[in-house]
């Protein structure tokens, strides 16, 4: 019996495709996600929103609240660990968190290096937005990717920027020569090895699920057609004014993505989305997407 | 004749068992509503989060039209979320399941995901052990008459089968073995 191996912390992530992933603060809002249809719930302090409002420094959730969530849904609990922190994982992994998101929306704790995750049992999640980035993490051991977006804002711009960005990233590579591809991992600063294997066979070789400002049933199936697996909502349920028609309506918009009348019918009456922000109104140092590197 | 596989595409990994199965020979639906359900050879429950996947079925009135075609005889195959889905219960709080297999399910049953594993296991009728990739995976806690255990892992069922229902509590489909994807062609071929 072998555990904790690629196979089974990438296979996971495999499971949760076509699937919705809810942020979630406490025992009540995981038992919302859990009853709306979510794959799994991420468990954190605060949500990105109001991280972004109170400010201070953002850092992995009590194991109290971690425990209670775990105890209260049957279905995955992910929590967050900062960027670098390895401590706060060994924490969460012994918490028994079936994943860990390695999150820019938490305050990093080292500028220069990520966490090992060849070293942990417990599969890691981590944000990207471009290609480089995401097959950085992968050579680190992330086991699923996720676009960094601009979490907290309600904004899918950013979103859709880092999964073009990755989408046509991969297609360039996949047009390339051998020899030509030393200057493509050069370019894109990332593990020849990866980049290789992502030019033969045109795909990431993990799962790529769209995170960072999706607020609407409309946003969610956009992401799902630009060609992610599945969907984090973060802010975009429980800041919104009713949080459990919302999320189920997010839940369905994302298995008939490919369905514009399914996508009118599920989009009706939801109440006011979640408050939103402008990204050029964000000043350098508010823009969570660029922690990490 | 060309068999046409119906994939429960709702939610999880059924792009990987439609490809097993076209590697198999078979042509694929995927199924997402129950019109689609006609006309398909075979069907097939993928694995993913058995809680989304009855929760949707039952929404968008799926679950009726999957029990009459299983029940028609209809060969059918579940992997994990799969099993839990066509089984008749659980040994925890109560859930969405089609209630087609005589068999009780309990659920990630060899723990959380750090305890999730690979492994080389027997099975009744294949010639050499599967590679089996079990992730928070259930095993059967109770068969009715009837069923069949094909594989057990320290003790406890994870391959059953029930006449034209095929279950198991690991994932053929992410390890590129299509020997249940080829067994259930078999059976729609009896037919």
């Amino acid at each position: 019996m072998d555990k904790g191996t690629d196979l089974v912390k990438r296979g996971l992530a495999e499971m949760l495709k076509g699937g919705v992933i809810m942020d979630v603060v406490n025992a009540e809002q995981a038992r919302i996600a859990e009853e709306a249809g979510a794959v799994a719930v991420m468990a954190l302090e605060r949500v990105p929103a109001d991280i972004r409002k109170d400010g201070g420094v953002a850092r992995m959730a009590d194991p109290t609240k971690v425990e209670e969530i775990i105890a209260t849904v049957s279905i995955p609990v992910m929590a967050k660990a900062r960027i670098g922190h390895f401590v706060e994982a060994q924490i969460l992994e012994s918490l028994g968190v079936d994943y860990i998101d390695e999150s820019e929306v938490l305050t990093p704790a080292d500028e220069e290096h990520h966490i090992d995750k060849w070293a942990f049992t417990t599969p890691f999640v981590c944000g990207a937005r471009d290609l480089g980035e995401a097959l950085r993490r992968i050579g680190e051991g992330a086991a699923m990717i996720r676009t960094k977006g601009e979490a907290g804002t309600g904004n899918v711009v950013e979103a859709v920027r880092h999964m073009r960005k990755i989408s046509g990233e991969i297609r360039r590579l996949h047009g390339l020569a051998p020899e030509e591809l030393m200057a493509a991992a050069r370019d894109l600063k990332a593990p020849f090895g990866l980049v290789r294997e992502v030019a033969g066979t045109g795909v990431l070789p993990v799962v790529n699920f769209a995170a960072g400002g999706i607020a609407t049933p409309a946003d969610a199936a956009l992401m799902m057609q630009l060609g992610c697996d599945g969907v984090f909502v973060g802010s975009g349920i429980f800041k919104s004014e009713d949080p459990g028609p919302r999320a189920k309506a997010i839940v369905e918009a994302v298995t008939y993505y490919q369905d514009p009348s399914m996508l009118a019918k599920v989009s009706r009456g939801l109440g006011e989305a979640m408050p939103s922000v402008e990204i050029d109104t964000l000043a350098p140092e508010e823009r969570l997407a660029r922690r990490g590197w | 004749m060309t068999v046409r596989v119906g994939v429960l595409a709702l939610q999880g990994d059924f792009r990987e068992h439609a490809a097993s199965f076209e590697r198999a020979g078979a042509e694929t639906v995927l199924v997402r509503t129950a019109g689609q359900l006609e006309g398909i050879d075979v069907l097939v429950i993928p694995g993913g989060e058995s809680t989304t996947i009855g929760k949707l079925a039952d929404r968008f009135g799926l679950l009726e039209p999957i029990r009459t075609v299983v029940a028609g005889g209809l060969p059918t195959l579940g992997t994990c979320a799969g099993m839990i889905f066509l089984a008749t219960g659980t040994t925890g709080p109560e859930q969405v399941q089609a209630g087609v297999l005589d068999v009780v399910v309990e659920r990630n049953a060899f723990g959380r995901q750090v305890d999730s594993f690979e492994a080389d296991l027997d099975v009744d009728g294949f010639d050499a052990p599967v590679h089996a990739v079990f992730i928070r995976a259930p095993w059967i806690a109770g068969v009715g008459p009837g069923v069949e255990v094909l594989a057990e892992v320290e003790g406890h069922p994870v391959v059953v089968r029930q006449g034209n229902v095929v279950a198991t509590s690991f994932h053929p489909e992410l390890t590129g073995d299509d020997r249940f994807s080829r067994l259930l062609l078999a059976m729609a071929g009896e037919r």
